[in-house]
C-alpha cells in the first residue's frame, strides 16, 4: 500500500509505521519535527519500507500547509493507498483548566485541524479512485464525558462524530473511513500517567489496527476489551458518573 | 547502507520545550533491591530529555542500583522509547541504532536476515545503551570478548549538555571509560556497532551432567577450546557428595543442512502476574527443582538443534519473573576469579558459600577471556560466578565475605548485579584501575553532574 501518515514519529503513529514497513508498504511521513522525521524515515528504511521513504513538513496547528503538504506526499508515493492520522495533542484536564492557550491549542489540533485535514484527505483519496482508506485516531475519551479528561474528551467525541459521518455518506462509494478508539496504550504520551488495567503495548495495537485498515472496518476499539469497558461506561447511569472519580 | 532522505516540501524547526517534570515513582532494578523514589522522563526524543537528567536508565534490568537515581527524588531519563535503527549494512553487518533499541527487537529483526548480535547477555530484555554501559559479555566471551569489543561508535551526551562522537580515533579515552562505565561518562544516545553473520537462525546444542565442581570445571576448559558457547548451569544448595554437580551446556551456531529449513518462531512469553510473598520460595524448593533439572536429563550427552531464545534466554520463558522473589527482592552476586581451573582459589570460594549457608538459588559458572577495552569492564581471564541471592537477613555479610575473598585473590565484581558492595572493598578491588576512570570523570564532568545511586555507594560521589 501507499500510505501517507501524519505524526508517525511518536507513540502509536511510529508504532503503526512500523508494522506497515515491516510488510514492504511505501510510506511517506508528515510531521513538524524535520530532525525526528529522517531518523524515523531511516528507522522505517532498515525495517523493510519499500522504496525511499518520503518525509513532508507539516504542522498540524498550521492548517494553510495541509494542502501542499498531502499534494507533496501523493507525489512522492506516485499515488494513495490510505491516509492514516495519528497526530493529536494530550494534556491532563488540569493542565487545560489552568492554561487557555494551551486549550485553544489542543482544541484546535484534536478537532478543527483534524478534520480540516481530514477533508482535504478524502478528496484526494476519492480523487486517486474506489477503496482507498482514511484511518484517524480519534479515542475512547469521546465515547462518554468523563471527569479527568473532558476538554479532551470532548473534542475526541467531535472527531468520532466526524467520521462516523463520513463513513454513513462514503461507504463503498470510494471511501472506507476506518474510525481507531484506543484506550490506555503505552507510549510517550501516557508517560508519567497511572498505569490503568488492560493497558495496551503500543506493537500489538498497531497490528489491529493495520488489520482493521486492511479489511476497512469502520470502528476498531484496541486494545480490544476496551470496547466492552466503553460499553459498560456508557450504560453507567448519570448520577454514577457524577459520583465517581472516573 | 545510509537510506537517501530529502525533505521533499519545505518546513522549519519547531520550538523545543522540556516535557512537563514527570510525577514522582517508585524505581527499582531488576532485583527489587533497593527501591527508591526518583523521577523518570520518559521521550521518543532521548536527545532533549537528556537535557540536565543525571542518569539515563534503559529497562531497568541490571539487577541493583546502578539504573537508579543517586539522590532520592532526583530525574533520570528513560531511553525506552527512543528505539529506532538508524542504519543497518545488510552487506557488512554495521548497525546504528538509538539506544533505548531493545536486544529482543534487535534480533528478531536481524536473525532473519542472517546476522546476530556478537555478544549477548542471558536476557534480551536489555538496551544497546545498557549493553554498552555493563559492557555485556556471554557465554562467548573467551572467543568474542566484551560487547564493547564490537562497538565502533558511540553519541554521547556529556555532562555540561554537549554532544559527540567517540570512538577509537576520536575522544579514545571517553570512548573506553564508556565501555562498561555503567552510563557514569556521558549519556548513551546512539550505538553503532558490528553484528556476527550466522550460517543459520538456529543453535545447535549439546549438554551433559557433571558429577561434581571440580569436573565442572575441567570441562569448561574442555568445552571452551571447541565451543564458542559454554555455560555451567551449578547446584550448590545440595549437601553432600553431589554438592557443586550441574550441567554443562555448549552450543554453536547450526550451518543450514543441520537446521530447519524454516524460521525458529518466536514465542510471546507470559507474565507472572503478581508480585509472590517473599517467603513463597523457599529453599527446599529451589532444591527439590535443582535435584529435578539435574536427574531429568539423564547421563547421556543430549544433542539438540535450539532456538536461539532458549538457548541465550531460558529465564526470558517468563516476563517479570523476578516477582518469585518477594518484596524483599534478591540480589545477583556475581564475580570473576583469575587464573587457571584448576586453581585452588576455586575450591575455596565454594567452601566460603558452604560455610556461610549461603542460600544460593541458582549459580551459573562461566569461562572469562582476555579483558576488553573498557576502563573498567568487568571480564578478565578466569572463571565467573553468578549467584542468585534472596535478599535477607545475611545476605551483606555474605556479600562482604564474598568480597574479601575477590580481593585477596585478585578478582573483581561485576557493577550491573551488584547493590551491597561497600566502597572501600570495591576501592580494593579497583585499586589499579579506578584512577584512571575517575581521571575521564574528571575530564569531562569535574562537578559530577552525572551520577547513580552505584556511584554515590562505590564511587565516592555526593548525593
Amino acid at each position: 500500500m501507499k500510505v501517507a501518515l501524519l505524526g508517525a514519529s511518536k507513540g502509536m503513529g511510529r508504532a503503526v509505521a512500523r508494522v506497515l514497513a515491516e510488510r514492504g508498504d511505501t510510506l511517506c511521513l508528515l510531521g513538524r519535527d524535520r530532525g525526528e522525521l529522517e531518523r524515523c524515515a531511516a528507522d522505517l528504511a532498515v525495517r523493510g519500507a519499500a522504496g525511499e521513504v518520503g518525509i513532508v513538513a507539516c504542522d498540524l496547528l498550521e492548517p494553510s500547509g495541509f494542502a501542499p503538504a498531502l499534494d507533496a506526499a501523493v507525489r512522492h508515493l506516485g499515488g494513495l493507498d490510505a491516509v492514516v492520522v495519528t497526530a493529536g495533542l494530550f494534556a491532563t484536564q488540569e493542565q487545560l483548566e489552568r492554561d487557555a492557550g494551551l486549550r485553544a491549542r489542543l482544541l484546535a489540533a484534536d478537532f478543527a485541524n483534524t478534520v480540516q485535514f481530514c477533508e482535504l484527505a478524502r478528496e484526494r483519496l476519492m480523487a486517486a479512485g474506489g477503496g482507498r482508506r482514511l484511518c484517524v485516531f480519534s479515542s475512547v475519551a469521546g465515547d462518554r464525558a468523563r471527569k479527568p479528561v473532558i476538554l479532551y474528551g470532548a473534542a475526541k467525541a467531535g472527531l468520532s462524530h466526524y467520521l462516523t459521518g463520513l463513513d454513513h455518506k462514503f461507504a463503498g462509494d470510494g471511501l472506507k473511513v476506518v474510525l481507531v478508539k484506543p484506550g490506555f496504550v503505552k507510549t510517550g504520551m501516557t508517560a508519567g500517567l497511572p498505569t490503568p488495567p488492560f493497558a495496551g503495548e503500543p506493537e500489538a495495537v498497531a497490528r489491529r489496527v493495520v488489520r482493521a485498515l486492511d479489511r476497512g472496518t469502520p470502528v476498531v476499539y484496541a486494545p480490544a476489551i476496551w470496547r466492552w469497558i466503553m460499553l459498560a461506561i456508557r450504560l453507567l447511569p448519570r448520577a454514577v458518573m457524577r459520583r465517581i472519580g472516573f | 547502507m545510509e537510506p537517501t532522505l530529502r525533505v521533499i516540501h519545505g518546513g522549519k524547526e519547531p520550538a523545543r520545550e522540556l516535557p512537563a517534570e514527570p510525577p514522582p515513582s517508585e524505581l527499582s532494578g531488576w532485583g527489587m533491591y533497593p527501591r527508591v523514589q526518583g523521577r523518570q522522563r520518559l521521550s521518543e526524543n532521548l536527545e532533549r530529555i537528556t537535557e540536565g537528567a543525571t542518569l539515563t536508565r534503559g529497562l531497568g534490568r541490571s539487577y541493583g542500583d546502578a539504573s537508579l537515581p543517586g539522590a532520592p527524588g532526583a530525574t533520570v531519563a528513560g531511553s525506552v522509547l527512543a528505539d529506532r535503527l538508524l542504519a543497518f549494512d545488510r552487506e557488512t553487518g554495521l548497525v546504528r541504532a538509538e539506544a533505548g533499541v531493545t536486544l529482543m527487537r534487535l534480533n528478531r529483526l536481524s536473525l532473519p536476515r542472517g546476522w546476530f548480535v556478537p555478544v549477548t547477555p542471558g536476557t534480551h530484555w536489555v538496551t544497546l545503551g545498557g549493553m554498552v554501559a555493563a559492557d555485556v559479555h556471554g557465554k562467548n566471551h573467551h572467543v568474542a570478548g566484551t560487547f564493547g569489543e564490537h562497538v565502533r561508535s558511540l553519541r554521547l551526551r556529556l555532562a555540561d549538555g554537549r554532544r559527540i562522537e567517540v570512538s577509537d580515533e576520536h575522544e579514545r579515552a571517553l570512548f573506553r571509560a564508556t565501555l562498561g562505565g555503567m552510563g557514569l561518562t556521558g549519556h548513551i544516545l546512539e550505538v553503532t556497532f558490528q553484528m556476527a553473520r550466522v550460517p543459520s537462525p538456529w543453535i545447535w546444542q549439546e549438554s551433559e551432567q557433571v558429577a561434581s565442581f571440580e569436573a565442572i570445571l575441567e570441562r569448561l576448559a574442555d568445552a571452551g577450546r571447541d565451543w564458542p558457547y559454554t555455560v555451567c548451569w551449578n547446584d550448590l544448595l545440595n549437601d553432600g557428595p553431589g554438592l557443586g554437580r550441574g550441567l554443562i551446556v555448549r552450543g554453536r551456531w547450526a550451518e543450514p543442512g543441520e537446521a530447519p529449513a524454516r524460521r525458529p518462531p518466536w514465542r510471546s512469553a507470559p507474565t507472572l502476574p503478581l508480585l509472590l510473598p517473599s517467603w513463597a520460595l523457599q529453599p527446599w524448593m529451589v532444591r527439590v527443582h535443582n535435584l529435578a533439572r539435574y536427574l531429568a536429563h539423564g547421563a547421556r550427552v543430549r544433542h539438540a538443534i535450539a532456538h536461539p531464545e532458549t538457548f541465550f534466554y531460558p529465564l526470558d520463558v517468563v516476563r517479570e519473573w523476578n516477582r518469585l522473589y518477594g518484596r524483599r527482592g534478591f540480589i545477583q552476586y556475581q564475580a570473576v576469579l583469575p587464573g587457571p581451573h584448576d586453581h585452588p582459589r576455586h575450591r575455596q570460594l565454594i567452601a566460603t558459600l558452604r560455610r556461610r549457608r549461603g542460600d544460593v538459588y541458582l549459580c551459573v559458572i562461566k569461562d572469562c577471556g582476555a579483558e576488553g577495552r573498557g576502563l573498567l569492564s568487568f571480564p578478565r581471564p578466569g572463571v565467573s560466578y553468578a549467584l542468585d541471592l534472596p535478599v535477607g537477613r545475611g545476605t551483606q555479610s555474605l556479600v562482604d565475605a564474598l568480597n574479601e575473598l575477590v580481593i585477596a585473590e585478585g578478582g573483581r565484581i561485576y557493577l550491573a548485579k551488584d547493590a551491597l558492595t561497600r566502597a572501600e572493598h570495591f576501592r580494593a578491588m579497583e585499586r589499579d584501575r579506578l584512577p584512571a576512570f575517575q581521571a575521564v570523570r574528571d575530564t569531562w564532568d569535574p562537578e559530577r553532574r552525572l551520577k547513580s545511586a552505584l556511584s554515590v555507594r562505590l564511587f565516592g560521589d555526593a548525593p
